[in-house]
């Protein structure tokens, strides 16, 4: 067995009132690592870090903490501490107070309580906050604290439930650097939930993408965005047009009425898979000289680029490009060999669509607001 | 921010309180300082300077006991609400039922009732004289239970402990859980979470409760005489004054402004509690 694993989750299920929750869910975790576990609201990823973290007991399976099973190890004795998604800050101590919650539960002489607590008001930029009131403070200032409270008492892994889920677009981002620092600096292990993909694909050393309590993929945020392995990953994961097709023969595949060079083999003779292309991997030429082609249906400045839904023989494309076009127009369109990725068929394949309810189903996928009361529960 | 209502909306309440809540204060004021033909005497304050002895004595045992009672209460109370507050659904619900069930129920009939389990042929000392058949040959003596001390403690707790138990109980139900979880992750064993976060959190419910138990406890009239025998509280007194032999309504009415003003610095010296606890409360 490998001694670089802090955590390994074997097998584990949790029903709620029957409702499977997590199904046989194994996973490793490497010390000093960065892990995130992504997916939308229900899949499973607050679960999963409430068995680790002790406040839940799985119905079967085992959880093993430095070689050894922790299962029945209450949370105030695992070298474990979670960042809460509401941080959880105790309103009736100050910022001192809080941050020296655990330290004074460990007994440390006073002037060791004070000097830690100090240091870690310094690496979460709060000193001088030491007798505010926590509800004074900001949104990103308690999240800080929150930081500081769990790290103080120096935990082996840091659990950490969408811990900037409440914040704003641009503290969010400063908070996911700051996060990332604090990780390398200290070399602790993060072990982090989130359903925001972006979030999961800057920060993470390895990223686990969850849906109805099955792990999907496991894998650097490159491989996972790069090969997803069903639709549902590719899917959730960035913007994908996900298409039926055909495998003719290796490197040899066949959608939209066409056949197409690709990378991938492997797959039996005729077999039907699911063909994703990423919108910003399709290149648009002149009609005519492009494989397929299609009719500009709608056309979304995004700053950087165009987003156009393409009707490509009734199927919805989306492609970005920062060629501008406009609705109406016919374009044609290329895709080289490397920019297909062939997936199997999952049962996701019929749940994933074209592009012609794009909105609906984006904003549903990261609506902030409508994800993280539902993991509450 | 919030829109300018009609000021005649709060009529109604002004109304209510000028007839039901003011007026009689004042009229209490008016007795306390008239002598019976209505002129303006300090003759009752005087009497009860005369007869500071008895009046002290009377005012002590109510406060000792009005105490007692709340403290009882206070005990009684907080671990069943935080049982309460922790418990599954259904059982929260049951439990709040037996609780309100005697609220339902006469205040009369409930402090009349104690008296027939309390009284020296009594149902508690029948079952007491049946236990002591089993192990004993003699006689039995049944204690005296009834008008004692400790039966008008019983019957101040006994009426009031929902008041104590409602408040504290709020207040631990609408506390996060994620704070006790996060005291746990942060090496508190349970005894540490209920010091460290319950009990502190805990503080305003427990100040109503306590109000609310020990005001109507230090003026409660009905209890002592129905279970405390020959032994006059205050309330007692000053219900002589109004109702009973004594008649003596500009007495009476300098009691309960005594009364009131000893209720007040109480209530004045709890909110100085409740304060510290609740500016770090504000959210």
């Amino acid at each position: 067995m490998n001694k670089d694993i802090v955590i390994d989750l074997k097998d584990i299920s949790v029903a709620f009132d029957g409702q499977p929750v997590l199904k046989n869910l194994n996973l490793y975790i490497r010390n000093r690592e960065f892990i995130t576990l992504l997916g939308p609201s229900g899949c499973g990823k607050t679960t999963t870090l409430r068995v680790i973290a002790g406040f839940l007991e799985p119905d079967s399976g085992d959880v093993i903490f430095d070689g050894a099973s922790c299962l029945g190890v209450p949370p105030h004795k695992r070298q474990v501490n979670t960042i809460f998604q509401r941080y959880a800050l105790f309103p009736h101590l100050n910022v001192y107070k809080n941050v020296a919650f655990g330290l004074k539960l460990l007994r440390l002489p006073a002037a060791e309580v004070e000097r830690r607590v100090e240091e870690m008001l310094r690496t979460v930029n709060l000193t001088g906050f030491e007798r505010r009131s926590v509800a004074s403070l900001s949104g990103g200032q308690q999240q800080r604290v929150a930081i500081a409270r769990a790290l103080a008492v120096r935990p082996r892994v840091l659990l950490l439930d969408e811990p900037l889920g409440a914040l704003d677009l641009k503290l969010r981002k400063d908070m996911q650097m700051e996060l990332k620092n604090i990780q390398q600096q200290l070399g602790i292990t993060f072990i982090y939930v989130t359903h925001d993909q972006e979030e999961a694909l800057s920060m993470s050393d390895t990223i686990v993408v969850m849906d109805e309590g099955e792990i999907q993929q496991i894998g650097t945020p490159k491989d996972i965005y790069d090969e997803p392995k069903n639709a549902f990953v590719a899917d959730f994961i960035g913007e994908s047009n996900i298409v039926d097709g055909v495998m003719l023969a290796d490197f040899r595949v066949r959608f939209a009425g066409m056949t197409f060079q690709c990378v991938d083999k492997g797959f039996a003779p005729s077999e039907r898979v699911d063909v994703v292309v990423r919108p910003e991997d399709v290149d648009i030429v002149p009609p005519g000289s492009g494989v397929l082609q299609g009719t500009v249906t709608s056309v979304t400045f995004k700053g950087v680029h165009y987003e156009f839904i393409v009707d490509v023989q009734g199927f919805k494309w989306l492609i970005q490009s920062t060629d501008v076009q406009a609705v109406d127009d016919v374009i044609g369109i290329s895709i080289k060999p490397d920019e297909i990725h062939i997936m199997k068929k999952s049962k996701y394949s019929d749940l994933v669509g074209d592009y012609s309810c794009f909105s609906d189903e984006f904003e549903e996928m990261s609506n902030p607001e409508t994800d993280s009361e539902e993991e509450e529960e | 921010m919030r829109k300018k209502n009609s000021p005649w909306l709060n009529a109604p309440y002004v109304l209510w309180s000028a007839l039901f809540i003011l007026a009689p204060l004042a009229l209490v004021a008016v007795f306390a300082f008239t002598d019976q033909a209505g002129r303006f005497s300090l003759a009752s304050f005087e009497y009860i300077a005369q007869n500071q002895q008895l009046y002290l004595k009377t005012f002590g045992d109510s406060l000792a006991y009005a105490l007692e009672a709340t403290v009882i209460c206070l005990l009684l109370a907080f671990p069943l609400a935080y049982f309460m507050a922790n418990a599954r659904q259904r059982t929260q619900r049951l439990l709040m039922m037996l609780i309100m069930v005697p609220m339902w129920m006469n205040f009369v009939i409930c402090t009349y009732s104690w008296r027939s389990i309390l009284e020296d042929h009594g149902i508690l000392n029948t079952a007491l004289a049946w236990l002591h058949g089993l192990v004993s040959k003699e006689a039995f003596r049944p204690p005296a239970l009834l008008d004692t001390p400790g039966a008008v403690v019983l019957g101040m707790v006994y009426n009031y402990l929902p008041f104590m138990i409602l408040p504290i109980y709020t207040v631990m139900s609408k506390l996060e859980p994620s704070l006790t979880e996060a005291a746990q992750d942060l090496g508190a064993n349970r005894w540490r979470v209920l010091e460290q976060v319950v009990v502190p959190l805990s503080i305003p419910g427990v100040v109503s409760g306590v109000t609310m138990v020990f005001v109507p406890s230090v003026s409660t009239f009905y209890i002592s005489q129905k279970l405390g025998g020959g032994s006059s509280l205050i309330g007692d007194l000053i219900e002589l004054q109004f109702l009973g032999s004594a008649y003596n309504f500009s007495l009476g009415a300098a009691l309960s402004l005594i009364l009131m003003a000893i209720v007040l610095v109480c209530m004045l010296v709890m909110k100085q509690f409740s304060d510290g606890e609740e500016s770090a409360f504000v959210v």
